[in-house]
């Protein structure tokens, strides 16, 4: 027995009714909506040329010092240097630029729109909610699905690969935004309280610090999600070190698919190092409390 | 030094705040407030639980507290203590009664009003510190000032001596968690009365320190008061806390006031068998005064020893003993006979 479905004509009906909107919002608002993309492609242009044109000693060098300010250790820092002169040396150096360009500047937008936005979330409740269910819909909706109307609105290109990548990593460092402010001990805010702190006082001199190591977390995700999104970013014309994997899955070519997920592998390991080193130099004075 | 800290707030406080607490109900539960009157006219905190659903947590309470005393709230766990200190600064609204400070009824304080009142007319010291730990000694003392928004300088000048006085000096640079508990707690201490509060709530604030550390810091406390005659509210669970800190002790069980007194009347007269009990396992010596069992009169006897009124009955055996003598004198401060003792008497009340 076949599942009583919906009368075959009304679903065909609906969803010509959906796509034939959708294609009349892109045909009229299209190019509104790019003019309004459009500082956003300028940032982007701007970000990875001036990350392609820098010399490559003096861009090694920039991410030798932070990783040296991040954890003060030299291992790191050697680290990060044979890492970055590797890439280079396979001839990956122009791609991984542009692929480091991208996932910065979406892991810089995130943290800036995420964590006000998890503050929101924790200060009201039924916001909180809603948010809570877009947010497991953005995690677990498969990326080519929102892919389909960004592309529309927008084509392809850099600004449409920036919003794929920010709409898939953004929500860690939302919820961990609200996880770390959540979590700060109740006696503290009390405390906070019974000396008379203002809303805002107790959020930026208590709540915020104190959830500041949750927050490195959801950074370090942040920025994860934003590398694992490379590849499928590609698909809608970023380039980079994305756009060579996808051409050796068509290809079957081994080699460069290897090399170029290996250099994926490499940066991943490098920000994902220097983000949690300063997430655990901020936890120094955290530790257990003597009772 | 310590008088230097004079107020700063807005409003400054006078020293002599007394705390009036009238009528005094607290229910938790979804709908507390149509409970209130059931509670008045005779519902037990038993009937009221598993009947309604509802918590009893503080039983028409009346206490007065005069300014310028440590008032002790003594009561084991469960028995509303924590709920009713917590009352005074408004942490907890009550379900129905009056909070009269200075004339000012904290209860009907509007938000701002109460935010005013918390950061310059009270302050508290909490169980487990409460301190930031991202902040280090000498910035979590200023966090009250700060939060007044004084300036910096300042603050910082208050917050040493106030490290000063509560013996931290050289620590003001380190982190909590690089401190031990007996001297976490003196931040704490430091933090509150930098503010310079009328009223000084404690929250069993000694009751996670070792036994060493608490007669210090009982000490401690006792040796500020004398100075700064603030008007404390002290909630312990342990009674030798409540006796050798109390000037008036108020004992709670289940969310009502047991009884009310000096340390001499929880001792001597017990209102009820549950305090009794509590009562007995207390070094009784160490507590009650001379006076409380003395025949008061003016006359004294020739080659008695003289004990000065206030001496407790160890101390007095102990001088007895030492002149060999079965009764003495008891004289004011100023030499004059007030009563006589003797070593019967004190046997008796031990």
């Amino acid at each position: 027995m076949t599942f009583p479905q919906l009368n075959s004509d009304l679903l065909l009906g609906m969803k010509r009714w959906i796509d034939g909107s959708l294609k009349m919002f892109t045909r009229e608002f299209g190019q509104s909506i790019e003019a309004f993309f459009y500082p956003l492609s300028r940032a982007l242009i701007f970000f990875e040329n001036v990350l392609s044109a820098a010399p490559w000693l003096l861009v090694i060098l920039a991410f030798a010092i932070v990783a040296w300010l991040a954890s003060r250790k030299w291992t790191l820092v050697a680290g990060v240097i044979v890492t970055m002169v590797a890439i280079g040396l396979v001839g990956l150096w122009a791609d991984t630029m542009k692929t480091i360009s991208l996932v910065l500047t979406a892991t810089i937008f995130s943290i800036a729109a995420g964590i006000p936005l998890g503050i929101v979330m924790n200060r009201y409740n039924r916001v909180g909610a809603v948010m809570k269910s877009v947010l497991d819909v953005m995690q677990t909706m498969p990326p080519f699905v929102y892919l389909i109307p960004v592309v529309m609105l927008l084509g392809i290109g850099r600004v449409p690969g920036f919003i794929a990548v920010v709409i898939y990593a953004i929500p860690p460092i939302i919820r961990l935004t609200d996880l770390g402010i959540r979590l700060v001990d109740k006696e503290v805010l009390e405390a906070a309280d019974a000396f008379g702190c203002s809303r805002s006082q107790k959020l930026w001199k208590v709540q915020m610090p104190l959830a500041i190591p949750t927050v490195m977390a959801g950074i370090n995700q942040t920025i994860m999600m934003a590398l694992g999104m490379v590849v499928i970013a590609s698909m809608i014309g970023v380039q980079g070190l994305g756009l060579n994997v996808l051409q050796a899955i068509a290809n079957q070519y081994f080699t460069q698919g290897i090399l170029n997920g290996f250099a994926i592998v490499g940066i991943a390991i490098v920000f994902d190092r220097i983000s949690q080193a300063y997430g655990q130099k901020l936890q120094a004075h955290r530790g257990a409390t003597h009772d | 030094m310590a008088k230097s800290c004079k107020p700063i707030g807005v409003q400054p406080m006078t020293d002599g705040t007394s705390i009036e607490i009238r009528d005094l109900y607290k229910i938790f539960g979804t709908n507390p407030k149509s409970f209130v009157e059931a509670v008045r006219s005779g519902v037990t905190k038993e009937e009221l639980g598993s009947q309604h659903g509802h918590i009893l947590g503080l039983n028409n309470i009346n206490i007065s507290m005069p300014a310028g005393k440590i008032h002790v709230i003594m009561g084991l766990s469960g028995s509303g203590k924590s709920t009713l200190i917590r009352h005074i600064n408004r942490l907890i609204e009550p379900t129905s009664g009056s909070i009269m400070i200075n004339g000012r009824d904290v209860l009907s304080m509007p938000e701002a009003e109460l935010r005013e009142f918390r950061r310059s007319g009270t302050a508290m010291v909490f169980q487990k510190f409460a301190l930031l730990p991202h902040r280090t000694v000498i910035d979590n003392v200023m966090f009250g000032l700060e939060v007044r928004a004084i300036e910096k300088a300042k603050a910082r000048d208050i917050a040493m001596r106030w490290i000063e006085r509560v013996g931290l000096k050289g620590f003001e640079n380190r982190y909590p968690s690089e401190l031990s508990g007996g001297m976490q707690q003196r931040v704490g201490l430091a933090r509150a009365l930098s503010n310079d509060p009328a009223i000084l709530l404690m929250d069993e604030a000694y009751s996670a320190l070792d036994p060493l550390i608490r007669t210090d810091m009982q000490t401690m406390l006792l040796e500020l008061q004398q100075e700064l005659k603030k008007t404390i509210v002290f909630i312990t669970h342990d009674l030798d806390e409540a006796l050798r800190l109390g000037d008036q002790i108020v004992i709670l069980r289940d969310g009502s006031v047991i009884q009310k007194g000096s340390s001499q009347d929880i001792l001597l007269r017990p209102a009820d068998d549950y305090i009794e009990r509590f009562v007995k396992d207390v070094n009784r010596g160490r507590f009650i005064i001379i006076d409380a069992v003395m025949e008061p009169g003016s006359s004294a006897a020739d080659g008695l020893p003289h004990l000065q009124s206030g001496t407790t009955l160890d101390v007095a055996v102990k001088e007895l003993a030492a002149a060999s003598a079965e009764a003495a004198t008891i004289t004011d401060a100023a030499g004059k006979p007030v009563g006589a003792v003797t070593l019967r008497q004190i046997m008796a009340a031990l």
